[in-house]
Parts: structure tokens; C-alpha cells; sequence
């Protein structure tokens, strides 16, 4: 065989070898090959569910902003976005979109670019405030110096969610002390509401007590007696679901089999809000996405060794048959979390509080635990009725995280302070032991900026 | 009858601007402008007396509030047809309106276009006068056009001489408070 022939035929083997890694690449849930750069924070666990963004391979711009707003789109609602498209879509804003185009998500958070990603997803330089807002000295001489790199990372302002830090709900509560008086979670308000729900399956769970006698017989069941005891003092036997209710799973022929281990499908026949939650946030995006289980060893936070083989569903938190909410509020959630912030948590005043309410020392609901900070109870509308529930993806609140001051904070803390808390990174690194060491000026400029233009009032009388 | 006469000349708009710079044989967009502020300016009008000047200041029932959401009160008047505007937007129509002034609560509000200073100059110059012109923007040629938004109601006038932010605080019933600017894209 001559040398060109040889040349040929390797080139041969080589394509064949690369053809065949790539295809199968591709087949598989590790498509590493295709990934052109690191996936940020928020994106990490689905970054080889390629389609999961790329809905339509040559889709486009607008492909890829319809899959940011099929997932972010009713967050931002929510949060009441500042910056919402239908500002930059009028043509009076052509020569800002020139700038800078805020029609498109991917403007200012471009994924795949590790290198140059900031805290928040943010791809572009910290001063991006700039392109539209460089007079803003002109409307507000307190802001003259300020540097632009600071609008959105110094604890004044938001570019999407401003709900805790507009002017004049900082002007309302310039006079917050650091505790509310009688401050108190909101209560969970399901088991009450139930009858108001049109949705509840009243006929197949009628409201009524499961005893000892109407419990289901246990199929499968090694520790009858202890199954039995835990789940005769749940919410869910009190309100009238019986065993089979979750452990009978109807499959694709309509059979009805019975399942040892029912999936967050069956959660979800009656806790759609709390399961949508779920897949949306950190613990279950990947089961959304039709990716195997997060397992706490993917995380990017760190994580408990003997936990790393964990396979996130519903049952992870709260586990059978106790279904125990108090202990997937703290316990299930530090016997995987190991970061600073976690393991600061049990010798917190938080914690104190918590250990009050759980041992009966004070009121229900006084007590904070990791739940009420990072899946805050709130009222969701159903139907006609709002039911206090708990919010179950993290990404509502947790950044930036003055999204936290409003619904979680200020139930017991007042404004400024919340705040200043959150702007402290020694303190949420140990977990609010003390008092915050930053100050953010927001509000000392809103109280100044008040007086003045009370002052100009009276001088023009 | 208002939202029949607005389908219909939204229909002949869509036609009319998808030919670009052709031969012109539908509605001119001069008529266009002006029956769709025809409309614009009844419903502003309904809501800013019957609703927010009644329930506010005649029964003084509710409040109206720029946060609305956070104080449970009556959306401000400017607010109903901002997020009018921003709907008609998000549904892709072929032609966008603002409410502009010359002292504008907030500040994003102020003319920006030369066409736009021109304009609300003109109508605050000439009441009764409506003011037309044509402007490039992002490569788009718009027939743009400039309605006098006079104040109709003491909701009108109190709110924004009392506002901490507002530029000018002596504003009288019958006052030109602003402008609506209207663009129609004529071609490229």
C-alpha cells in the first residue's frame, strides 16, 4: 500500500472514530462535545439538554428569547420587571436599542461565556447602566459621582426587580424598626381551604378522618406497624387520602398498579403549585427537562459527601410516611447543604426561633427555619380563593437577593435593616448571627431627597 | 362602535404599511393617525372622569396610585394608556403611541425625536392644532403625528402639581399638559 493510500485510509478511520463519538454524544444525556463553554449557575444542571434552549436548530434570536420567557417569563410578571421589552420596542427607543438591545435577554446574559460572567448571569461590564441612563445627575444631583459600576451590585437598584427598593416604598418605611412588632410567617393555609378549592378531588378524598379501620390494607409493606402509626397522624390521612391514593399509579393502558415508590406525577394531582415549583427551581429543573434526577454531587454549592448519590424527587424532603413538613423545613435540607451559610444556621438566632416554635416554647409560625427564608409560604390565587403555599423554586427569591426582602424579610424585620443585611456578606455567611456592618445609603437618600423637596414646596408658598 | 372603527382601520393599516413604499391606495395614514386618536382620546377621557375623577374626587371612595398593585388603588390615567400602548405592542400592530410631555412626571417621558420636541412645542403653541411630520428611526421612516393632551379633569391637574417629581406644578384645567405621538411606519 502506497503512502497515499495509507493517508486516505486513515483519514477514513479517523472520520468513521469521530462521526461515531459525536452521534453517540449527541444520543446520550452527556453531550459535552457540543458544549461550547461552561453554562452559568442557573443553567449548569440542564446544560446538556441542548434543546431545552436551542428549542429549533437554526431557530434563531427569537427562538432563543422564547425559551428564556417560557421558563422566566411569569417570574418577571411577578416581579414587575423594570425593564420590560415593551419599553425598547417603540421606536422612540431605536437609538437606545442601538446600544444596547433589551428586546433580547441574551444581550446582557449571554450563555456559554464563563469567563466573562458576572453574579447574576450577567455578561456585559457592571456599568451597562450607563448606555441609557448617563444624565441621570441631571434628574438626581445625589447621584452625581456614584460610579455606574455600583447602580445594580451596591444594594440601590435592580435591573429587573425593584419591589423592595423603588423610592417610595423606601420612603414608607424610612422609620422601620429592625424587628416588627408581633412580625410572624404567614400561615399555611391549605387544610382550611381545601373545601373552598375548585380543583380539590373532594369526591375521591371526601374530608373525612382515616382511621385505623379504613386504612388501606398494606401491600408490600415490611413495617406495617410503624407505616401505619406515622401515617395515621399526617395531614393527609386527616383530610381523607388513603394509601392508595398516591400508591396506585394508573399507567399508559389505564391499568392501575400499585407502586411502591409514587413519582412527583402523583404530587402533583393535588399539589400542582408546590410540584411546578419543584421542577422550576434548583432541586427538580433537571426532571423538567427530562434529565435524570439532580443529585446533590452536581451541585455547584457544597455539598455533604454522604449525600452525593441522592436522587432529588419529593420524597427526598419529605420523606414517607410522616411526610414530617418541620423536618424537610431543616433537617432534609442541611443533610446535603455544607456551605458556610448552612452550617452557621443551628447556632443562629434564626434557629433559636425555629427551636422555640417547634418545641412549643412560642407561637406557631414565629419560628424561621432554612423553608422560610428559600421556599417562602405566600398567598397563591386558585380559582377565586388565595391559599397560603409554599413556594418551592428557590430562583423566586434567591437572587439577587433583595427579591427576599419583601416576601420573606419584612414579615419580621423592617426595611432598612433587611437591607443592610442583605448587602452584608460576612453576616448571611454566618448565617444573621449579629448585626449588619454594611449600611446601604438608599434610604438616607430618599429621606434627603424628601425634606429638599419639601423645603422647595414651602419656599414656593 | 370605536373598537369596529379601530379593527377596521387597523386591517387597512396592516395591508397599507405591508406594501412598504407602493402605490398608496388604502386610507392615508394622516386619517389613520387621527381616527385611532380619536378613540384613544374618548377612552382616556371616559376613564379619566368616570372612573378615577368620580370614584377619587367626587365619592372619594379609592385612591388612584402610581403603585397601584402595592397600595390595592385605581391605575393613574397616564398608566391606563401606557400599558394600552405597551398591549398593542406585544400584539405586534403595525403601529406604536406615547404620552409625551414637556414636563413629565417621569423623565423617560420627554420628547426625545426632533419630530417630538418639534411637535408638543407646536401643539402647545397652536391649541386646537394637531401637528404632522415624518422621521428615520432604526432605519424605519414613520409618519408621526402629535395630539394635544389637555388636562380634563382636577384629577388631572392636582396630581401633577402636587407630585414631588413633576417639573411644573401650575397646571390649570384646560391646560396642555402633554402630547400623544403617534407613529405609522411608511417604509424603510
Amino acid at each position: 500500500m502506497n503512502s497515499i493510500k495509507k493517508l486516505w485510509l486513515l483519514w477514513l478511520v479517523v472520520s468513521i472514530l469521530v462521526v461515531t463519538y459525536l452521534t453517540y454524544n449527541i444520543g446520550t444525556d452527556e453531550k459535552q462535545a457540543f458544549l461550547p463553554g461552561k453554562a452559568t449557575h442557573g443553567h449548569h444542571q440542564i446544560e446538556m439538554s441542548c434543546a431545552s434552549c436551542h428549542a429549533e436548530p437554526f431557530g434563531g434570536a427569537d427562538v432563543i428569547q422564547g425559551a428564556c420567557i417560557n421558563c422566566h417569563g411569569a417570574d418577571l410578571k411577578e416581579a414587575r420587571d423594570s425593564h420590560p421589552k415593551s419599553k425598547f420596542t417603540n421606536p422612540r427607543n431605536a437609538s437606545r436599542v442601538k446600544v444596547l438591545d433589551a428586546r433580547e435577554c441574551i444581550t446582557c446574559h449571554t450563555e456559554h461565556k464563563h469567563e466573562i460572567t458576572q453574579s447574576m448571569g450577567v455578561t456585559l461590564p457592571d456599568d451597562f447602566c450607563f448606555k441609557c441612563h448617563a444624565d441621570i445627575e441631571d434628574d438626581r444631583p445625589s447621584h452625581k459621582g456614584i460610579d455606574f459600576k455600583t447602580c445594580a451590585t451596591g444594594g440601590c437598584h435592580n435591573y429587573h426587580d425593584n419591589r423592595a427598593l423603588y423610592e417610595d416604598f423606601l420612603a414608607k418605611h424610612l422609620n422601620d424598626d429592625v424587628m416588627i412588632e408581633n412580625g410572624q410567617n404567614p400561615s399555611r393555609s391549605l387544610a382550611n381551604d381545601l373545601v373552598l378549592m375548585s380543583n380539590y378531588p373532594v369526591k375521591r378524598y371526601p374530608l373525612k378522618a382515616i382511621t385505623e379501620n379504613s386504612i388501606d390494607p398494606l401491600i408490600s409493606v415490611s413495617d406495617k406497624k410503624n407505616v401505619k402509626k406515622d401515617w395515621l397522624i399526617t395531614s393527609h390521612s386527616k383530610a381523607g387520602v388513603n394509601c392508595s391514593a398516591c400508591h396506585n399509579e394508573k399507567q399508559n393502558n389505564g391499568k392501575i398498579v400499585w407502586s411502591n415508590k409514587p413519582s412527583y406525577e402523583t404530587c402533583r394531582s393535588c399539589h400542582s403549585f408546590e410540584v411546578e415549583g419543584f421542577l422550576s427551581g434548583k432541586h427538580g429543573m433537571r426532571l423538567k427537562e427530562g434529565l435524570g434526577a439532580m443529585t446533590p454531587e452536581m451541585a455547584r454549592q457544597p455539598m455533604r459527601k454522604d449525600a452525593h448519590g441522592k436522587q432529588l424527587s419529593c420524597g427526598s424532603c419529605h420523606t414517607a410516611h410522616n411526610f414530617d413538613v418541620r423536618d424537610a423545613a431543616v433537617e432534609a435540607c442541611l443533610n446535603c447543604h455544607n456551605d458556610k451559610h448552612s452550617r452557621a444556621y443551628k447556632k443562629s438566632p434564626h434557629f433559636n426561633t425555629w427551636h422555640a416554635e417547634i418545641t412549643g416554647k412560642s407561637m406557631a409560625n414565629t419560628g424561621v427555619s432554612c423553608a422560610t427564608c428559600h421556599m417562602p409560604r405566600k398567598e397563591v390565587k386558585n380559582g377565586d380563593v388565595s391559599i397560603t403555599l409554599a413556594e418551592h423554586n428557590q430562583n423566586m427569591n434567591l437572587r439577587p437577593n433583595e427579591k427576599m426582602v419583601r416576601e420573606v424579610c419584612m414579615n419580621c424585620h423592617g426595611l432598612g435593616f433587611s437591607i443592610d443585611a442583605l448587602a452584608d456578606k460576612k453576616l448571611i455567611e454566618g448565617n444573621f448571627s449579629g448585626v449588619p456592618s454594611v449600611h446601604i445609603e438608599s434610604l438616607n437618600m430618599v429621606t434627603k431627597r424628601l425634606s429638599n423637596s419639601k423645603k422647595l414646596k414651602e419656599e414656593d408658598r | 362602535m370605536n373598537i369596529k372603527n379601530l379593527v377596521t382601520l387597523l386591517g387597512v393599516a396592516t395591508i397599507l404599511t405591508a406594501c412598504g413604499e407602493s402605490k398608496v391606495t388604502g386610507i392615508e395614514p394622516k386619517d389613520m393617525s387621527d381616527a385611532l386618536f380619536s378613540v384613544m382620546e374618548a377612552d382616556r377621557t371616559v376613564y379619566t372622569r368616570l372612573i378615577v375623577n368620580r370614584l377619587v374626587k367626587e365619592d372619594k371612595v379609592i385612591k388612584a396610585s402610581e403603585h397601584w398593585k402595592d397600595d390595592k388603588a385605581l391605575v393613574l390615567p397616564a398608566q391606563m394608556f401606557r400599558y394600552g400602548s405597551e398591549r398593542v405592542a406585544e400584539k405586534g400592530a403595525n403601529f406604536s403611541y406615547s404620552l409625551l410631555s414637556e414636563w413629565p412626571v417621569n423623565k423617560q417621558n420627554s420628547p426625545k425625536t426632533e419630530v417630538e420636541k418639534e411637535g408638543l412645542k407646536f401643539i402647545a403653541a397652536n391649541p386646537g392644532k394637531n401637528y404632522y411630520g415624518e422621521e428615520t428611526l432604526g432605519g424605519t421612516k414613520y409618519f408621526t403625528a402629535v395630539y394635544a393632551d389637555v388636562a380634563i379633569a382636577s384629577a388631572c391637574i392636582s396630581c401633577h402639581n402636587k407630585h414631588k417629581d413633576s417639573p411644573r406644578t401650575d397646571f390649570k384645567m384646560g391646560d396642555i399638559m402633554g402630547g400623544v405621538v403617534i407613529r405609522i411606519p411608511v417604509g424603510s
